[in-house]
């Protein structure tokens, strides 16, 4: 089992000032412990997001205003988007990236380690100024009130109109991106640079590959976000008028560059995802990944579309023919290479000798659920029906399927199937049966209903609703209440594996073959790895 | 009269609807029953049957005065009161469910004026047709591809499992079918994209039409305008269009009604609460009137922040953004007047929800009468008639305060997004009275000028009973001519 520990250099022999305490989490430059430092601030976050998300749906199980005011409604809507896409998605695949990189590629650590502890740090603060508008406006009973444009805030909704927690809101918005443009930059600099001697580019895994076009789309699109955001910063403060129409401005320019930034965005937070999926699909199925070099062409053709298709996200604000038509042809092109991603995890696994573990299912839900959303988003391509679905909870559903059941699914399996490795300890197999079958059940009561709901015509963000929505809206809060409960056992999972309690892992616990250099070293991770490089044929 | 109902089970849940028949149009139109308590409509399902009971005296519109309503009774006789029950099994509800699912989109098809509950309405004109069978033809594609799809998925799983292959084969490569599963779909695409080019085509010429309306969208509410129609260039004709469901309607505090309020409102929150209008936050006080087989032009603007004019019944979705001037166009075929609601569709702050559409589309003839009536009521100019007494005044100013104020200022004056007027200066000090007419009719920071949307009657009314409720009793009486100063 682990015979070959012994082989392997001790390398706590060498380090007699192993930092203990607060201060190895403060001051950390180790990638293993920044990893984990992400992993559980992401997971803090999910569940933050998460109950915000069930104050909305405790509003939205009956019709009528019960539970809160639609002032308050909107300000969770908000935060709520914002918490759960740079607070939970992003974070995590960060902390993979930091856990898994290295070890993929045979690298000691991160080349950038202390910038690397500086993009963790900025985060907490960013999220305790974002979350604090939110406390504040809860019990000061509304007043003053936190960010209530939408996660997408649009001027002049967050300029002209915004409440003052906007100024909060926009300087959280920018510690966020320098976070993300640092972590990006040290993933670049790390693939780049520290790869194992004989790992090519084409041999490095696809988790690797995924995460490196990542990091490009964030260098690229952050920088944007940031000049929207500054943009808003000097129309509401310094006379500036971008976005405002009666100064000569342009309220459709806000979207366009916000967009510019939204849709890359929408990639850098589902490419990891295939990288994942790419990972663990071959070890249970016992098979190679089925068109390795298609794949790596595939995600980068994604990468290059997502900077053309921004506007299929504003179909409704009045283009020219002409550039509506060119929107609606991109949007439809990328779904070719989506396309060729999931055939061929189809044919990795066919043929294969497939067991079903816990990372395995997860995965395969994540394919099902996956094409699920993006089945729905071929629908929202067709620009004439899409002025129908824009806006509605069809379009909710829509991105709830690729992102959760998508993204957070494949952050799941990359748990289940890497936590024996960062715990030295199996995931408690009976607990993760439990966590997978809830949520796998009740992420389609939740979000399943949504494109019924969305079709007759609910528009989102609504704090109340006509009456014939109400039979469906019901079940969708059964189910987000159920999921959102479900979650809490992957906390106990996780818990039990850092206090090291079950079944002790081996070295190579899913038997993944030798290439995969992650499942070479000793179960937990030693503090250093890989110190000599290891040789790839 | 009730021509037909059908009962039928949805996947999540129960629902049933009955054909009526509109006395106003004499069309047929399709209802749908929701459970007990949001549709004053009762559905119980229990171990030995389904019953629904409608209870006309509560449906709302046409409907509450008609005399012809009939339903059928459990004994098979017709009465205005009415229950109809059929045996209910597991095995029934589970068959019910499975039909339905896969005949929806069949079904639905046949009938324009379908209001659903799970799909795209087919609405009532040839663009929103179009709308609806490309929705139709793509969902179909995307089924297929999903069973596809899904199919191989869940044969591999059961099929190559290492229970029955303990082997793997070891192929990893095979470029005949990588470029096929690039190019098919590729071919699919284009297939997609020729018929919804054609129909974006038609839906972008907006020509030739006899009629201009401009809807400019306001924190929450709508303005209409008719700018031109036929050869008539300076009609002259603009109202504002609000929320007519009351806010006892929709104000329900949490577990007061325990954790599952399924009862009546007044089962759940004592006898005085309101029940849910049928058309619930779809109903507006005046609503947009446009003739039928006419082209109508809609110039869509906006007064604040991006708002979306949306009827789904049209086909109609476009944004009202301030300093733009977006147009849109829709023509209802003669034969298909009637009443249709849509909301709004962009996030535009606190009440986002609560500013509906509401469109009455009329014979032209119809349409002519009620223009005319409006031209005449806009020429008189304002109604500056005094009001002979306090009463009076704070009786006009109690409805428009509630319609207009209510929902940033609070029901009783208690302040919300804008201040209080409960005991505040500005509506209790004598040299304030200046200031908080001023306020009201030109605006003032987030508070938006009035002037257009109240006749100085109604301005003098609404500062006359801030003056004097809620225990402001400055006894100030504000007159018309006051306020036309």
């Amino acid at each position: 089992m682990t015979a070959t520990t012994a082989e392997h250099h001790d390398h706590h022999d060498d380090h007699h000032h192993a930092p203990h305490g607060l201060k190895r989490w403060l001051f950390s430059t180790n990638h293993k412990d920044i990893g984990t430092l992400y992993l559980w601030f992401s997971f803090a976050m999910f569940l933050v997001g998460g109950l915000l998300a069930l104050v909305i749906r405790a509003e939205l199980m009956y019709p009528g205003l019960q539970v809160v005011d639609p002032e308050f409604f909107n300000q969770m809507t908000t935060v709520h988007g914002l918490v759960m896409v740079f607070g939970a998605i992003m974070p995590a695949f960060v902390g993979l990236a930091n856990w898994m990189i290295p070890l993929m590629i045979g690298a000691p650590d991160m080349a950038l380690p202390r910038m690397n502890n500086w993009s963790f740090w900025i985060l907490p603060f960013a999220f305790s100024i974002l979350i604090g508008s939110v406390l504040m406006s809860a019990f000061g009973a509304g007043h003053p009130s936190a960010p209530n444009f939408g996660w997408t805030f649009y001027a002049p909704l967050s300029t002209t109109y915004g409440p003052a927690s906007t100024d909060l809101f926009i300087l959280s918005v920018h510690m966020m991106g320098i976070s993300s443009i640092m972590g990006a930059i040290n993933v670049v600099v790390t693939v780049f640079n520290l790869r194992a001697p004989g790992m090519t580019l084409m041999k490095m895994p696809l988790f690797v590959w995924t995460w490196l076009i990542t990091a490009f789309l964030l260098i690229a699109v952050m920088p944007v976000l940031a000049g929207a955001v500054t943009m808003m910063l000097t129309d509401r403060h310094f006379g500036t008028d971008f976005f405002n129409a009666a100064g000569g401005g342009d309220p459709v320019l806000f979207q366009h560059v916000f967009w510019f930034f939204g849709h890359p965005e929408v990639y850098i937070m589902i490419l990891p995802s295939f990288g994942i999926v790419s990972s663990i699909i071959p070890v249970f199925a016992r098979k190679p990944l089925f068109g390795y070099a298609s794949m790596v062409y595939a995600t980068a053709s994604i990468a290059l579309l997502s900077f053309v298709v921004w506007a299929h996200h504003m179909f409704t604000v009045g283009m020219p023919l002409a550039g509506t038509l060119f929107f609606m042809y991109m949007t439809m092109l990328i779904s070719v290479p989506t396309g060729v991603k999931v055939f061929n995890w189809i044919a990795t696994m066919w043929r294969g000798s497939l067991t079903f573990e816990l990372p395995m299912k997860w995965a395969l839900a994540f394919v099902i659920l996956f094409t699920c959303g993006g089945l729905s988003g071929l629908m929202l391509a067709i620009t004439p029906a899409d002025f129908q679905y824009h806006d509605t909870y069809f379009v909710v559903a829509h991105f709830h399927y690729v992102l959760v059941s998508g993204a957070v699914f494949s952050i799941m399996a990359a748990a289940y199937y890497w936590l024996p490795k960062w715990s030295g300890v199996m995931p408690n197999k009976i607990l993760g049966e439990v966590h997978f079958w809830f949520s796998l059940l009740s992420v389609n009561l939740l979000f399943f209903p949504m494109h019924f709901v969305g079709l007759a015509g609910m528009p989102r963000r609504y704090a109340d609703y006509a009456l014939q929505f109400t039979d469906y809206n019901f079940w969708i809060s059964i189910g987000a209440f159920w999921f959102g409960a479900s979650q809490l056992i992957f906390l106990a999972v996780a818990v039990l594996c850092c206090m090291k309690k079950g079944e002790k892992a081996p070295m190579n616990p899913w038997n993944a073959p030798e290439e995969d250099l992650e499942w070479t070293v000793p179960s937990p991770a030693p503090f250093h790895t890989f110190d000599t490089p290891p040789v790839i044929k | 009269m009730i021509e037909s109902y059908r009962l039928s089970v949805s996947l999540l849940g129960f629902g049933g609807s009955c054909r009526l028949v509109n006395p106003m149009t004499e069309r047929r139109e399709r209802y749908p029953l929701l459970r007990r308590g949001f549709y004053h409509n009762e559905l119980h399902y229990g171990k030995v049957g389904v019953t629904i009971s409608i209870n006309p005296e509560t449906l709302s519109g046409p409907f509450a005065a008609s005399k012809n309503l009939r339903l059928p009774t459990a004994a098979g006789a017709w009465g205005k009161q009415g229950a109809y029950a059929m045996p209910s099994t597991l095995f029934r509800r589970a068959a019910t469910a499975l039909t339905l699912l896969m005949i929806s989109g069949v079904g639905l098809a046949s009938d324009w004026t379908e209001r659903s509950d799970h799909n795209l309405r087919p609405g009532v004109t040839p663009i929103s047709q179009d709308v609806y069978d490309l929705h139709m033809a793509i969902l179909y594609v995307v089924s297929a591809i999903g069973i596809l799809v899904f199919g191989l998925i869940m044969y591999s799983v059961f099929a190559h499992r290492r229970s029955k292959r303990p082997k793997p084969a070891d192929f990893h490569e095979h470029v005949f079918l990588e470029i096929l599963w690039t190019v098919i779909p590729f071919f699919i695409l284009v297939g997609m994209t020729i018929p919804a080019t054609k129909v974006l085509i038609r839906m972008d010429d907006s020509s030739a039409s006899e009629l201009v309306v401009k809807v400019t969208g306001y924190r929450w509410k709508w303005s209409y305008e008719y700018l031109t129609y036929q050869d008539d260039n300076n009609v002259g004709v603009n109202f504002f269009s609000n929320l007519k469901t009351p806010a006892e309607q929709f104000n329900r505090p949490a577990l007061e009604a325990g954790l599952f309020p399924y009862g009546t409102a007044a089962e759940n929150y004592g006898k005085d609460a309101p029940e849910k209008d049928h058309n619930y936050m779809l109903d507006v006080d005046k609503p947009l009137y446009i003739p039928s087989g006419v082209k109508v032009r809609f110039l869509i603007t906006s007064d604040d922040v991006i708002h979306s004019f949306y009827m789904p019944d049209f086909g109609l979705k476009k944004d009202a953004i301030p300093g733009f001037v977006n147009e849109v166009w829709t023509n209802v075929p003669v034969g298909n007047e009637g009443t249709y609601y849509g909301q709004c569709a962009e996030l535009c702050g606190k009440n986002h929800a609560f500013m509906p559409i509401e469109v009455r589309v009329v014979a032209q003839d119809e349409f002519d009468g009620w223009l005319a009536a409006e031209k005449e009521k806009a020429a008189s100019g304002p109604d500056l008639t005094p009001f002979s007494s306090l009463e009076s005044a704070l009786e006009l100013g109690q409805q428009k305060y509630a319609a207009s104020c209510a929902l940033c200022h609070g029901a009783n004056g208690e302040g919300g997004i804008g201040p209080a007027f409960v005991g505040s200066e500005m509506a209790t000090k004598p040299e304030h009275l200046q200031e908080h007419i001023d306020v009201l009719v030109n605006g003032r920071n987030a508070m938006p000028s009035f002037k257009a949307q109240l006749t100085p009657r109604d301005i003098a009314a609404v500062i006359t009973y801030e003056r004097n409720a809620w225990g402001n009793d400055t006894g100030d009486l504000i007159q018309p001519a006051d306020i036309a100063k």
